[in-house]
């Protein structure tokens, strides 16, 4: 068993654009047995840190400017190809985050968990193939029994992740490298593949070095936090003390800006508040205490027996199931599940960008016409949906301004162009951005300002509902403390009413005050925000509570 | 960091092709060879169709800059007006395929469903024949025609641009900005030609490039077998065609046409290409 | 997988259905075709037209007239040498093609294939130029250019081989060669790209995570996607072969089904024509079948038939 210890590592990437730093100067160990957990956000660079380790990074941009590794008294960054190749698999191994892309789709997963112990020669390939199969039942994949031959396609995505697991422990390394294993993964199947990690790890004394961008996951499985920030590290301690005494603002601001189920405020705290970043645009939305004025009793958005089936190459899939719903105005109704639950769709459909099959759905009272009608402008201009992909929601060849300008000439708001472009401006600056963005294209932004861009379109018609659908998940923590902070302010100027759809229980308890759980296309409960979190009814809401990391489901550290 | 200036992806691109050499050298010998072909039966002393028994299988020299052929006709402007056929024949028949083949695939891809399913059917259908056989077989039953020529070859190259222009509007049709699109409640119409088409535009030009010279080919192929133009006009597929026939007595008669040929398929590949990776969608995000 | 094949061999039958309906059309509707009244015809010629296609009986009757002949491999006399049937020309002229064409596919393989996976594994090395730059000149340089040239060079100046005909093996060499150079081209090309992206995909750095040496990776992890879009083109491609032969055998002389066809068509041989245009499409339709055969043994996720 031995220490790894990087020393001064720095990594630069050359790109058409210029040198950008992605590790600047950090020093790091991983200890015996000791599981190390690496935080940061997008640009951080512990991705670029954690495989830079194994020499897997991409050569012609990546350059490892100066350092050392030290493993088992070598300098791993000096070694040539055999011994890397050598030392990758067998004395570290490495999984990685999409375990749909980083398996074969033309081998069998039996074989290529396997090969490991083949290509270092461990034992004889039969053997290999009887080690593959017992590990993979130890990581639960138990269907290995009956179909050996099965491909990576046929199995879930928390299947293939327990398949990597087992292919990178087969061979008993003593150091595990994870890059965001579960981040693709469903809240309730995280927890599954962490506590198998844990156990086998644990088991075999492997050390593990595991890099994600939530502090409060991470906070469950290691005894070490290091947090890094724009190529450094800011901060390292053991786990109970960074959470309860941290020092660097910037973590800090991280623990802080996470919507945990216990919050009562109703903004978020941002990284801006800790630190002074000159990243973005300074968004300071004023605090929202006042009782909204718009909000009442009466239903807004009506929808009663919906049912929305897809047909696929194995039979039809009803994604909706008879839902039935009521969202006051000016109120925010939170709508929970995990992947496959038909959050999504129903978001859509009540919209109607989807057709469904039977239901009702009533807008101010009115019915909404069978779908398949694009140009009902009158409905289509009250209701209107921020996505999920910032980078996909906004035409690459039209400018801000022209993005910005079509809804209004569609719909015929706003008078002359001149009058049309203020309103624009306005609009802009009401999303925290301005005036100077308007001749810009959407690469030119991050993604955070695109996806105020996306509100800001959503605005353009003056609508009184929006779908929020997953519109901050693909954020950093510090992104979407903003954007959550953003929307809630508007809900409360311009008394908006939402429907806001999301996988992460903390976002959606922040944000409703009404919520839903929805599981399988069925609603299966429903209630208070406050009441959902602390008497939940059923068992699937309750297990989905279970599942959230324990310093993600209460501001105060619980170790 | 963000510019001061707004860089749209046009130019971008423009800037990433003109970075690339190997793009930039066919560029200017496309514009050379089309120069060339246009003023150049002009420029010669003789008409392309002049014969001159006298002076039969003359080298190259000062009064024939390429030297004649068997009826002593001046092989400079046969080449370069041969050029003018070739060159005219690839970019209308490319335009005729794009037309059809664009608005079919967009409409295709855009209805989805079955209408899709049905229209790629045809398509299908219609690919089950080598192009080639299609073509002299139009040409057996309606006899021989220029026209017919390059309205032929076009209406047979529309199939490829119609199956990638669907390929990519099913892509796209995927992407959220065009549900954004719907959700505000633009109109189909709106939809496929201020949102849909200009994010084609960067495939189709490439595909367009390339289909110019398999349309060439095309019509080579097709004079070579004496079924494309009569003489005496002249395209480089026929010019080539006597010269591989003479090529004992005259191996310029070979050489001339033949280089200006490949050179210009040459050219057009390389442009495709450096087009190709000038438009890779991949480096405009984050 | 026997589904597959079950379902293609169905969606098969419609288009070869219409094409032969289209061609039945066609000769009974252009201007200019052997059934145009105008037409002066040999009166043998006539008579035994009349007899096959029953030119006398209603319209109907004549096109199931034509369709059972077609299922009995009864094409017709020639029209223009009516003492031929254009099944047995075919029959005569087809083995000289398969030949040719074989033997170009198997240079075109064992050329392209590893030219384009030295050229994706030496990136932007002179192992990769070069391949590539030769790849692109035989794609612009058309078999009418190569073709006259190699005899220029290997017959006339170097008297190795012969320049015509078809009667030993090795009048097979400069004809497969030309043929077979183009095609290796483009095969190269497709190699390479098709193992470039698949070099990029995550389950490679998955496999180099695991320790697995550069020889592994490329035959065991990347060779089965790199190549996929190769087995995509052989259907495009034996459709080339085809038509590429008819000018290789113009050039080279060979008696191949290729040089019938062209010389069908300069006759106006309409029964010849379009009996060869037939026979084109089943063996296109069949060779295609194949090809997603191969396709669904190479990718698991294409053997679930839709």
């Amino acid at each position: 068993m031995s220490k790894l210890h990087i020393k001064d590592l720095e990594v630069n990437f050359h790109t058409r654009e210029g040198i950008v730093r992605a590790v600047d100067g950090i020093n790091l160990s991983i200890n015996p047995g000791e599981i190390v957990g690496l935080v940061g956000e997008s640009g951080s660079g512990k991705s670029v840190t954690c495989n830079s380790i194994l020499q897997l990074l991409p050569a012609p941009p990546a350059r490892i400017e100066s350092g050392t590794i030290e493993w088992s008294g070598k300098d791993l960054l000096l070694q040539g190809g055999s011994e890397m190749q050598g030392i990758r698999g067998k004395e570290i191994s490495m999984i990685f985050q999409d375990p749909m892309s980083c398996l074969n789709p033309y081998i069998p997963i039996l074989d290529q968990v396997a090969e490991p112990l083949i290509i270092h020669r461990l034992c004889h390939p039969l053997k290999a193939m009887e080690d593959a199969r017992e590990m993979l039942e130890k990581v639960g994949v138990l269907r290995i029994a009956e179909c050996p031959r099965a491909y990576p396609h046929e199995f879930s995505g928390g299947m293939r992740q327990r398949a990597m697991i087992a292919m990178a422990l087969i061979t008993k390394p003593s150091l595990l490298l994870a890059d965001e294993p579960t981040t693709a993964l469903d809240v309730t199947v995280q927890a599954k593949v962490l506590s198998i990690l844990k156990d086998l790890c644990g088991s075999l004394g492997t050390s593990v070095l595991f890099v994600s961008h939530d502090l409060g996951l991470v906070a469950e499985l290691a005894d070490r936090v290091v947090v890094m920030y724009r190529g450094k590290v800011v901060e390292q301690n053991d786990t109970r003390t960074l959470f309860t005494h941290p020092a660097h603002p910037y973590v800090k601001a991280l623990i802080a800006c996470r919507p945990t189920l216990d919050i009562s405020q109703d903004r978020l705290p941002t990284v801006e508040d800790f630190i002074d970043s000159k990243e973005e645009a300074p968004l300071n939305p004023t605090t929202i205490s006042a009782p909204n004025p718009l909000s009442g009793q009466e239903a807004l958005l009506e929808a009663r027996d919906l049912i929305v089936e897809f047909k696929t190459d194995e039979g039809t899939v009803r994604a909706v199931d008879q839902v039935s719903l009521s969202i006051r105005r000016g109120t925010t109704h939170g709508l929970v599940g995990e992947s496959g639950s038909g959050k999504t769709t129903l978001g859509r459909s009540l919209l109607n960008l989807i057709e469904r099959n039977s239901g009702e759905i009533w807008l101010h009272g009115k019915r909404l016409p069978a779908s398949g009608q694009n140009n009902d402008l009158g409905f289509r201009k009250s209701m209107q949906i921020i996505f999920q992909d910032p980078y996909a929601s906004l035409n690459p060849r039209l400018t801000i301004e022209e993005t910005l300008l079509e809804p209004m000439a569609v719909h015929r708001l706003g008078g002359s162009k001149t009058e049309r472009v203020d309103r624009v401006v306005a609009l802009l600056k009401e999303v925290g951005l301005g005036a100077e963005h308007l001749a810009r294209y959407p690469h030119e932004f991050s993604g955070g300002q695109r996806q105020r861009i996306c509100v800001a379109r959503a605005l353009t018609t003056e609508p009184d509902f929006i779908v929020c659908d997953e519109c901050v998940s693909a954020m950093d923590v510090s992104v979407q403390a903003q954007v959550l902070n953003l929307l809630k302010s508007l809900q409360a100027n311009r008394g908006l009413t939402y429907l806001f759809i999301s996988h992460d229980l903390g976002v959606v308890k922040f944000m409703s005050d009404e919520i839903s759980v929805m599981q399988a296309g069925r609603i299966v409960e429903n209630g208070s925000a406050n009441h959902i979190y602390n008497e939940p009814q059923t068992a699937y809401t309750r297990q989905l509570i279970d599942s959230i990391p324990a310093a993600n489901r209460t501001s105060g550290f619980k170790g | 960091m963000k510019p001061e200036k707004s860089s749209s992806l046009g130019k971008d691109a423009w800037l990433r092709l003109r970075a690339n050499r190997m793009a930039m050298v066919s560029l200017f010998i496309l514009v050379a060879v089309g120069l060339l072909s246009l003023l150049g039966p002009m420029l010669s002393s003789h008409a392309y169709d002049e014969q001159n028994l006298d002076r039969i299988f003359e080298n190259p020299n000062s009064t024939y800059l390429f030297g004649t052929d068997n009826l002593g006709r001046d092989l400079f402007a046969r080449t370069t007006y041969g050029g003018r056929i070739s060159l005219s024949v690839g970019l209308l028949a490319t335009f005729v395929s794009l037309i059809i083949g664009v608005t079919y695939g967009m409409i295709s891809g855009y209805a989805g469903g079955r209408v899709d399913a049905w229209m790629m059917r045809m398509v299908d259908v219609l690919y089950a024949l080598p192009f080639i056989i299609f073509v002299i077989l139009l040409m057996v039953m309606f006899g021989r025609n220029f026209l017919l020529l390059f309205l032929a070859i076009g209406a047979v190259e529309w199939l490829t641009m119609a199956r990638i222009t669907r390929a990519q509007t099913l892509n796209l049709k995927k992407a959220e900005f065009v549900e954004a699109a719907r959700a505000l409640g633009f109109s189909h119409t709106r939809i496929l030609f201020r949102h849909l088409l200009p994010n084609l535009i960067g495939p189709i030009i490439i595909y367009a490039t390339l289909t110019v010279p398999a349309v060439m080919l095309l019509e080579a192929v097709l004079s070579f077998l004496g079924l494309g133009v009569q003489a005496p006009m002249s395209s480089w597929g026929s010019l080539i065609k006597e010269g591989a026939e003479k090529m004992d007595a005259a191996p310029w008669l070979l050489l001339f046409p033949g280089s200006f040929f490949c050179l210009t398929l040459f050219s057009l590949n390389f442009l495709g290409d450096g087009l190709r990776d000038a438009l890779d969608p991949k480096s405009s995000k984050d | 997988m026997s589904r597959l094949i079950f379902l293609r061999l169905l969606q098969a039958i419609p288009t070869l259905w219409v094409i032969a309906t289209l061609t039945f059309f066609m000769t009974r509707f252009a201007p200019g075709g052997p059934f145009d009244s105008e037409k002066v015809i040999p009166e043998e010629i006539k008579i035994k037209l009349e007899a096959h296609f029953g030119l006398d009986r209603p319209l109907f009757e004549q096109y199931i007239l034509y369709i059972q002949n077609l299922l009995r491999g009864d094409l017709g006399p020639s029209f223009k040498y009516p003492e031929w049937e254009v099944s047995e020309l075919i029959a005569t002229a087809f083995p000289v093609s398969l030949t040719l064409g074989v033997l170009s596919f198997i240079i075109a393989l064992l050329i392209g294939i590893p030219g384009g996976m030295i050229a994706a594994l030496r990136r932007n090395t002179w192992m990769d130029y070069l391949p590539m730059g030769l790849s692109m000149a035989g794609i612009c340089l058309p078999t009418f250019v190569l073709g006259p040239l190699l005899i220029f060079v290997f017959s006339t100046q170097l008297a190795l081989f012969p320049p015509l005909g078809w009667y030993g093996a090795s009048d097979w060499v400069l004809p497969s060669l030309t043929l077979g150079l183009f095609y290796a081209a483009y095969i190269a090309r497709l190699t390479r790209a098709g193992m470039l992206e698949t070099l990029q995909q995550d389950y490679i750095r998955t496999a180099r995570a695991k320790g697995a040496s550069s020889w592994r990776i490329l035959t065991k992890h990347a060779a089965r996607g790199g190549l996929l879009p190769v087995v995509t083109f052989l259907g495009p491609a034996f459709a080339g072969l085809i038509s590429g032969s008819f000018v290789i055998e113009s050039i080279f002389f060979i008696p191949g089904l290729g040089k019938f066809f062209v010389t069908a068509a300069f006759n106006r041989d309409y029964t010849m024509v379009l009996g060869t245009v037939l026979f084109y499409a089943t063996l296109i339709i069949c060779l295609n079948l194949v090809v997603d055969l191969i396709q669904a043994l190479l990718d698991p996720k294409a053997r679930q038939a839709k």
